[in-house]
Parts: structure tokens; C-alpha cells; sequence
């Protein structure tokens, strides 16, 4: 057995193995227009309807980098704490495809735009860093569409020319559960940026999973096999599971590795191989005579700097010095941009032991069961606060809270009104508590004369009482506080 | 007036400006010449009745403040023109008509003139005769079986044969220079950057540059005026003050320096060569410029630097045509033999021989042996012109290591053929300008050309020098309207 309780190992006889994953993540940049020309990148537009002259590669077009795109990889390196390159290249990728108008893809071979960089991983039993290698930006092809008519194939050129950022991991990876939290992390950090949406069902965020193994303690790296465009953190996993117990089993049996591209069949649950090192294409790569080195000055990435918001590591730090939360607590606020920024709504003027415990504890359940994302929230930050402000205060109970917070759901109203409109207001007026205690007092003489005799536990019998004659509305605290005077 | 179509553009702007004549009788008359003279092949599309009604158009309310007002005017087929077939000179874009304009060609209708026609040019400029066009061959005015030099052959044979009164080529390797030698015409190849190559279908794009080609430098130097602006759609482009080439014309280079680079004296040179350099020389020298001479020690590795260099970036810029978007498509079975049916049906013999060396230059196990010392040799070329700039202001070489050539002598030794280009070659892998003015006659009676290589940006000296040889040579070419039945 290992020592770790999260190490992630394959067992086959008396061998333990190791697997190792380094991840080339394709994130589309979040810009208005593509990479090296003025059209218009929104998602799900008809076909061909957002292709220019020189996404369609017509003859004597030219490419011009859209300043946006790089200010947009260059702040991704700023978040990913990277080196960022002042001088990077375009090079032309040469291939033939159907999608692929210009017969290459413009793209960034030997020297990238970001260089090495680092993302910090909160896994359950502790911290662990994963080393970025570079991050370039590059061109998106078209896509084929082959399914809909039986002999032709269609082409789609709206993505054509889209810019991407590859971001290429070191091989640091070692379970399928940090790449899902590597890729949650990389996500997080770029929509905190604003430079990429990581919509995965869009196809923003897709990934190539390089995945070898080796025997536990072993320095050496095995042969490794890349699983082509999986574009779902479930896939990733899935793939990197059955494609490390593959390897293993080839090892096991005496067999080698050969170095291939594969694809994962997400209906079957396997990889397969696509192409072998010897098939591999020759892009050809060299550097495009259409653009000039790409330079930019120390003030230009200075300037972008200054533009960078707090990102999820110093917001949890922060969290957790400021608001004394627990680290569990301050990884969920902050795993998200969208659901950091409604805490730091709601704690704006209410209590943020009560907001923390509320988001966390009712809301997320809530939205959860609604399958609804905290942007679709029906409870708006500052209703929310308020609720929480009812709470403290004692105008209403926690329990009370919970029938407004229903109702709330239904359709984002002030809580207050809810709490008129219904008479929910928690009763806090001693006198009143007092004959309604000496009414249930009375009502119930033999068991206050048990309980005097010394039959304790049937003080939460005179509780429960005086919350059902009050129809839930009376203050625990204080109800508590007049039933021991009197009983 | 008789004799509108051998008036140089100087004299026709002048005579339009003064109303002395119309553009539709200007355009009347290339469109005329143009049509007599169907056998020199100079013309892939002829657009004459929208040329004639545009000239009608602006004699209507003519603009003469514009540098080109009303001046009809057939350009090279690599220049994109809106809604005029465009083909490169191949098969592949037979039937292309492009949407939009080239930057160059659009700053020509900016300034007033109207598009007469496409010119026959090599197949994707690759070429030194004209031979590779799928349109067929031209002929140099000249004589009959004469090239008129490549790949802007249409365009130099346009001019000499006045059916244009000026026009543009591109140069990658020696375009607009070399067919200026062979036909007794003027050719500049401005500096890498100054004319933007948005709307040209490239060849080569580190190398490609547009470029006039006129009857005299003046000329030259009011087209060069025109077409050369800054353009944010190139991204090679540079914005740099330019001239106005025209006004700023002075054959004053007195003390300036010229310098002679003793390794363009190439084995096997012939003797007129040498001897028209020892002319150009003395003209120099007689317009009170000083002669230096320097050394260009990398001159030897030019021609084999460029063609590794060309063909590597030709065979990916030609990548796009492949049958899917537009052009030309063969049928076939799948994706691969569609690909392969349409680009060898689709390209000429001497495109796939390119398409073949540059992707041979480009592949793993190769590059840096080819295409990266290539890079680095062309730095050293550089690097010698860099040097001999900080002792001359200009180098004077002959244009071309031969007169014109004839037709078929050199289509099945494309090595011979690529010889011609040893003057012109270095100039492009430099990025510089270079002009090319007729100087003379080979024993033959076939023109001579001679080439002023200037300092980067520096097109007005080039000009200026070329501006005072061409007093003194006083040049004339012998054209006999041969092909004029």
C-alpha cells in the first residue's frame, strides 16, 4: 500500500505503476475578432457567415495580428506567473485539409509567446504545483462536417482563423484527478482574466493528453501516447484511466509501447490508435514571411499588469486572513469568478460567517438541484445579504430563514416582504413569550411538576411547545432563556 | 493626333491636363494598337469596353488635378483586380475573379487611370521568359522568336510595344528588371516594404515587391509616386517618408559614388556585357559622379540562397490552392487524389518543380542544412551591401548576363535559365531597390539593360542616377511593328 492515501497507482501482480500526464490545453481566446483578421468569432452563427478574405485564404491575402490577442496570451502568462517573451515568432504549419484554407496554420513553433509558468493545484492532501512549459497562440482551422449528406463532405470556415492559446503542461500530472483540477484551475484563472470563457461544450477548452507510465520509484519516463482533442474533463479522466491500464497491460505482457497519436471513442470507453511516429506529418514548420517578429516593449506588459485582477490564489489567501475562513471554505468561494464576486456582494454589508455557511450550505444546493448555474442565481446578491441581515438581527430564526429563502428562490423578492406579507417575523417581545410560556405552562401542569421533580430532558418538550403554539415564529434564544426562569 | 500611343505617360498626362486630348481618345488608341497586335500574346484578359465607357465616364467631369488622369493602363495578372478574372498565369485560377483590389492597383485608380487589361506573366511569376504562362508564351517586340524576359513578360512587352503606355510588374527575383533589359524598357524594383503586396497573388513574400515599368525614368518615377504607400493590411509593410519621385527628378549627381562590384564580373560573361559596363561607367562618370570600386565577397551563394529560399516559401503559399475554395478542382475519389488530380492538372511543369524544391528545403531532416543557412547566407549578402553603402551611394551592374534569349532555347535546362537572374537575385535578398534602364545594343541589335542598385529607401538617388545616364545613353529601341498586319 502506498503511504499516500490519494497516490494514484496501477497494480498488476507485484508491480506498482505510475502514470504520468502532461496536458496541451486549447483555449480559445475571448476576443471579439480572429487571430489575423476583423471577423466576428461569436459561437453558433450559421455557417460560413463569419469568414473574411483571408480566413477563406484567398489569393493575395494577408494576415494582420490583432493586438487584442496577444495583449489577451500575454496576460494569461502574467496569470499563469510565466515568463512572458518579448520577442516570439509565427511560424506556418504546412498541412493539407479540407478545413484548413491556407494549407497551414499559423502558429508559434520555436519561439512561443509565453514562456515557463506555473499553476498551483489545492488537492486533498495538500498543494502541488504543476510547471507550465510555454503558452503560444495560434490559429483555429475550419471545421468538416461529414455526417450530412452521404458523399460530400461540408466545410464550416466561421472557426477558421479563430485565436487559440495552446498551453503546454509539463509532464507533472499523475492522476486523473489532477487533471481535474489542473484543468479547473487553468479555466478558473482565465475567466478571472476574462481571456478565455472555458466553455467546454463550445469547444473553448479542449485538450491533447499526453499519458505514459512506469514502475513506481522508476526515474525514467515511459512512451508516452497523445490522446488527440478531448474536450471534457470526464473524457480526460476516462481516457487517461483506460489508456494507462492499456500501456500497463502491454508492459505486463512483455510488450513495448509504440510512440502513436490516438483518439478516445467516447461510446466505447477507449482509445484507438489514429497515426504512428513513422505516419507522423511533416509540418514544415518556418517562419511566416507574412509577419514580422512579434516584439513587445516592457511598458506594454507593465501595462497589463496593472490590469490584472486578484486571481483565485491571493483571493483565497486573503479569504482565509480577512474573513477568517477555513481553506475548504475559501477553494469553493473563489474556485469561480462568477461565485466570488456574489460573496463579495453579499458580504458587503452582511455578516460572512452567516453569507459563507448560506452560499455554501443552501444556495449551492439550491442552484444545484435547479441545475443552474450562480450567474442564473434567482437570488440576487443583495437579497441574499438581506435575508442574512434578518437573521442576524433576530427579526427572523434560521429555521424561519430557510421557508423565506424558498420562497426567494421562486423569484428573487426582498426578503422583509416576504417575511410581512407571510407574519413571519420572529416573536422577540419578552412579554408576549411570557404568556404564551405560562399558557403552555399551564396547559401542561402534570409535566412541569415531572420536570421539577427532577425529569430534565423534558425541557425540549416545553420548546417544542411554545415554537408550535407560536407557529415556528417565537425566539428560540429568548424562549429558551424565560422557560428555565419559570419552569 | 496620329501618334497618341507613342507618347510617353508624361507627355499624355500633360497633353489630357491641357485638354489637348480626351482620355476616351487615349484609351481609344491602346485599345486600337492593343487590338492589332494579338500575335505578341501580351494580353490574358482584356477588359476594352469598360476601359473605353470609364474613359467616357471621366472625360465627362474630368479630375485633372489627379497625377494619372484618364491614362489607360494593362497591368501584370498578379495584381487581384475587382471583378476582372485574375489567374496568375495559371490554370489553377482560370476562372478566378477576384472580389476585391490589390493595395497597388487601387492607389493607380486613386490617382485617375483606368484598367485596359491583364497582362500574360509566368505562372505565379516563376519564370524568366514568360514561357511558363498557361496562356502561352509572348513575344518580345523586338523580334518574333525573341522572350521578352520574365516573369512580368506581358508587361515589358506591353510597354515596348506601346499598346500600354506604362504598366506594373512584381519582382521576387528579377521580374520587372530583367524583362525591362530585354525589351529596351525602364523597371524599377523598389525597396522590400515600400509598395504593399495586399491583393498580389505571392510567390515568394519576403522577396515579392511591385514595381513600375515605363518607356523612360520620368515616368518610372511618377508611377513609383503612386503606387508606393504605407498599407496597415501588410504587416510587412513600412511607413517611412516617401518621396514625390517625380517632382523631386534631378540628373544632378554630381559627386556622387557609385560603386562597381568586382564579383558580378561572372565567368563566361560575354564581352558586349562587359563592355556595355565599361560604357555605363564612363556615362557616370561623365555626369561628374565618382567611381569606387568595392566587393560584394557572398555575390557567388545569391543564386542558390534564392532558390532555396523562393521555392521554400512558394510551395507554402501555394498550399491554398487545392481545388476546395475556388480555381480550378479535378474530381477524385477521395480528399488525397482530389488534391493530387487538381494540383498537378492545375500547375505548370516549372510551378511543381518549385512546389517540389521548397517543401524538399522545408522537411524535417533538411531545414537546417537548406532553408536556415539559406537564411543565414542572405544575412551575409545583406550584411556585404550594408558594407559597401558605408563607401558608395550606389552600385551600377549590368541588368542581366545576356540579351534577350529565344523563345524555347532554355525551357529544358532551368538551371541555364535560372543563371539570368545572377544580377538581379542579391538585390531582392537584400530587400533593396534596384532599377533597370536600357543601355545599349547587344551585336545583334537586341537591348542591354543596366541595373542601379540603391540603399534601402533611397529610390529617389536611384532614380536621379538613372534619370542622368539615361541623357547621355540617349537610348533607342528598334520596334518595326513587325506583328502589325
Amino acid at each position: 500500500m502506498s503511504k499516500n492515501k490519494s497516490e494514484y497507482l496501477i497494480n498488476r501482480h507485484d508491480n506498482q505503476y505510475e502514470v504520468v500526464i502532461g496536458l496541451e490545453v486549447h483555449a480559445q481566446v475571448t476576443s471579439d475578432s480572429k487571430l489575423f483578421s476583423t471577423s466576428a468569432t461569436k459561437f453558433g452563427a450559421e455557417p460560413n457567415t463569419q469568414v473574411s478574405l483571408v480566413d477563406a485564404a484567398f489569393p493575395g491575402m494577408l494576415p494582420v495580428i490583432n493586438e487584442y490577442c496577444v495583449k489577451q496570451a500575454i496576460k494569461t502568462g502574467i496569470g499563469l506567473k510565466a515568463k512572458i517573451n518579448k520577442r516570439s515568432v509565427f511560424d506556418r504549419k504546412n498541412y493539407f485539409y479540407a478545413d484548413l484554407p491556407q494549407g497551414y496554420q499559423i502558429s508559434q513553433f520555436k519561439d512561443p509567446i509565453v514562456g515557463e509558468g506555473k499553476v498551483i493545484l489545492d488537492m486533498p492532501d495538500g498543494q502541488k504545483e504543476v510547471g507550465i512549459e510555454r503558452l503560444h497562440l495560434e490559429q483555429d482551422a475550419g471545421k468538416s462536417i461529414h455526417d450530412l449528406d452521404p458523399k460530400n463532405t461540408f466545410v464550416d470556415l466561421n472557426r477558421s482563423g479563430v485565436a487559440l492559446m495552446e498551453i503546454v503542461s509539463k509532464p507533472d500530472l499523475r492522476s486523473p484527478d489532477e487533471v481535474n483540477a489542473y484543468i479547473k484551475k487553468l479555466r478558473s484563472i482565465m475567466r478571472y482574466l476574462g481571456t478565455c470563457d472555458g466553455n467546454m461544450q463550445e469547444g473553448s477548452l479542449r485538450a491533447d493528453v499526453n499519458v505514459s507510465v512506469r514502475k513506481k520509484g522508476s526515474k525514467e519516463f515511459g512512451t508516452r501516447c497523445e490522446i488527440k482533442n478531448v474536450n471534457s474533463i470526464k473524457f480526460m479522466q476516462m481516457a487517461i484511466e483506460y489508456e494507462a491500464n492499456r500501456q500497463v497491460d502491454l508492459i505486463e505482457d512483455g510488450q513495448t509501447i509504440d510512440q502513436e497519436t490516438r483518439l478516445f471513442d467516447t461510446k466505447k470507453n477507449e482509445t484507438r490508435s489514429m497515426r504512428s511516429k513513422e505516419d507522423a506529418h511533416d509540418y514544415r514548420y518556418f517562419p511566416d514571411p507574412d509577419l514580422l517578429p512579434l516584439e513587445v516593449s516592457d511598458d506594454f506588459i507593465e501595462n497589463l499588469k496593472s490590469e490584472i485582477p486578484e486571481l483565485p490564489d491571493e483571493k483565497k489567501k486573503r479569504f482565509i486572513e480577512k474573513f477568517k475562513l477555513s481553506p475548504y471554505e475559501a477553494n469553493i468561494l473563489v474556485s469561480d469568478i462568477e461565485t466570488s464576486n456574489y460573496f463579495e456582494n453579499v458580504i458587503k454589508k452582511s455578516d460572512v460567517k452567516l453569507a459563507t455557511n448560506w452560499i455554501i450550505g443552501e444556495l449551492f444546493a439550491a442552484l444545484n438541484e435547479k441545475n443552474l448555474e450562480i450567474t442564473e442565481s434567482p437570488i440576487s446578491a443583495g437579497n441574499l445579504s438581506k435575508l442574512i441581515n434578518l437573521i442576524k438581527d433576530g427579526t427572523i430564526s434560521g429555521k424561519i430563514a430557510k421557508t423565506v429563502f424558498e420562497q426567494m428562490m421562486k423569484g428573487d423578492k426582498d426578503p422583509k416582504k416576504i417575511v410581512e406579507e407571510k407574519g413571519l417575523k420572529q416573536e422577540s417581545d419578552p412579554k408576549a413569550l411570557e404568556a404564551l410560556i405560562d399558557k403552555v405552562i399551564d396547559d401542561n401542569r402534570d409535566k412541569a411538576i415531572e420536570y421539577k421533580s427532577g425529569k430534565v430532558k423534558l425541557f425540549g418538550f416545553f420548546v417544542g411547545q411554545v415554537m408550535k403554539v407560536s407557529g415556528g415564529k417565537a425566539n428560540p434564544q429568548l424562549v429558551n432563556e424565560i422557560l428555565k426562569k419559570k419552569l | 493626333m496620329s501618334d497618341i500611343t507613342k507618347q510617353s505617360l508624361s507627355e499624355l498626362v500633360e497633353n489630357i491636363k491641357s485638354k489637348k486630348l480626351s482620355s476616351s481618345e487615349v484609351t481609344k488608341a491602346f485599345v486600337e494598337r492593343s487590338e492589332k497586335s494579338k500575335e505578341l500574346n501580351v494580353y490574358i484578359t482584356e477588359d476594352y469596353e469598360n476601359a473605353l465607357n470609364k474613359a467616357k465616364t471621366f472625360d465627362e467631369k474630368p479630375n485633372l488635378d489627379l497625377k494619372l488622369p484618364g491614362i489607360p493602363m494593362a497591368v501584370k495578372d498578379l495584381f487581384c483586380t475587382k471583378n476582372l478574372r485574375t489567374t496568375a498565369g495559371s490554370k489553377i485560377l482560370n476562372n478566378f475573379v477576384p472580389t476585391y483590389e490589390s493595395t497597388v492597383t487601387q492607389n493607380i485608380w486613386n490617382e485617375g487611370a483606368i484598367l485596359v487589361g491583364k497582362l500574360n506573366c509566368d505562372e505565379f511569376a516563376m519564370g524568366s521568359s514568360n514561357e511558363t504562362s498557361f496562356f502561352g508564351n509572348v513575344q518580345n517586340p523586338i523580334d518574333k522568336n525573341l522572350v521578352p524576359g520574365g516573369s512580368s513578360g506581358g508587361s515589358s512587352s506591353a510597354v515596348a510595344a506601346q499598346l500600354t503606355p506604362i504598366t506594373i510588374g512584381t519582382d521576387t527575383g528579377g521580374s520587372i528588371r530583367q524583362p525591362a533589359s530585354f525589351t529596351g524598357t525602364v523597371g524599377l524594383k523598389p525597396t522590400y516594404g515600400s509598395c504593399s503586396r495586399y491583393g498580389i497573388v505571392a510567390f515568394a513574400s519576403s522577396l515579392d515587391q511591385a514595381g513600375p515599368m515605363a518607356q523612360n525614368v520620368k515616368d518610372c518615377a511618377l508611377l513609383q509616386e503612386v503606387i508606393s504607400t504605407y498599407d496597415e493590411k501588410d504587416s510587412t509593410s513600412i511607413d517611412f517618408k516617401r518621396n514625390e519621385y517625380s517632382k523631386e527628378l534631378t540628373k544632378d549627381i554630381k559627386g556622387k559614388k557609385i560603386g562597381i562590384p568586382k564579383e558580378y564580373r561572372v565567368d563566361g560573361m560575354p564581352k558586349e556585357i562587359e563592355d556595355l559596363w565599361k560604357k555605363g561607367i564612363e556615362y557616370v562618370k561623365d555626369c561628374g559622379a565618382e567611381i569606387i570600386d568595392i566587393s560584394l565577397p557572398h555575390t557567388n551563394y545569391a543564386l542558390p540562397t534564392y532558390y532555396i529560399v523562393a521555392p521554400a516559401e512558394a510551395s507554402s503559399n501555394l498550399a491554398r490552392y487545392d481545388g476546395v475554395k475556388y480555381g480550378f478542382r479535378a474530381e477524385g475519389e477521395n480528399l488525397i487524389d482530389m488534391y493530387e488530380k487538381t494540383r498537378s492538372e492545375g500547375f505548370g511543369a516549372e510551378v511543381q518543380r518549385r512546389i517540389m524544391i521548397g517543401t524538399y528545403v522545408l522537411s524535417s531532416g533538411y531545414y537546417d542544412a537548406y532553408y536556415l543557412k539559406a537564411q543565414k547566407v542572405r544575412k551575409l549578402i545583406k550584411n556585404d551591401f550594408d558594407e559597401a553603402y558605408k563607401k558608395v551611394d550606389a552600385i551600377l551592374t549590368p541588368s542581366t548576363p545576356s540579351s534577350a534569349f529565344k523563345i524555347g532555347e532554355k525551357t529544358n535546362d532551368p538551371v541555364s535559365m535560372y543563371l539570368n537572374d545572377i544580377f538581379t537575385v542579391p538585390v531582392n535578398l537584400a530587400g533593396l531597390p534596384g532599377i533597370s534602364i536600357p543601355a545599349g545594343h547587344d551585336t545583334k541589335g537586341y537591348p542591354l539593360g543596366l541595373q542601379i542598385i540603391g540603399k534601402a529607401f533611397d529610390e529617389q538617388n536611384i532614380l536621379n542616377i538613372a534619370y542622368a545616364m539615361e541623357e547621355k545613353i540617349n537610348f533607342k529601341n528598334n520596334i518595326t511593328d513587325w506583328w502589325i498586319k
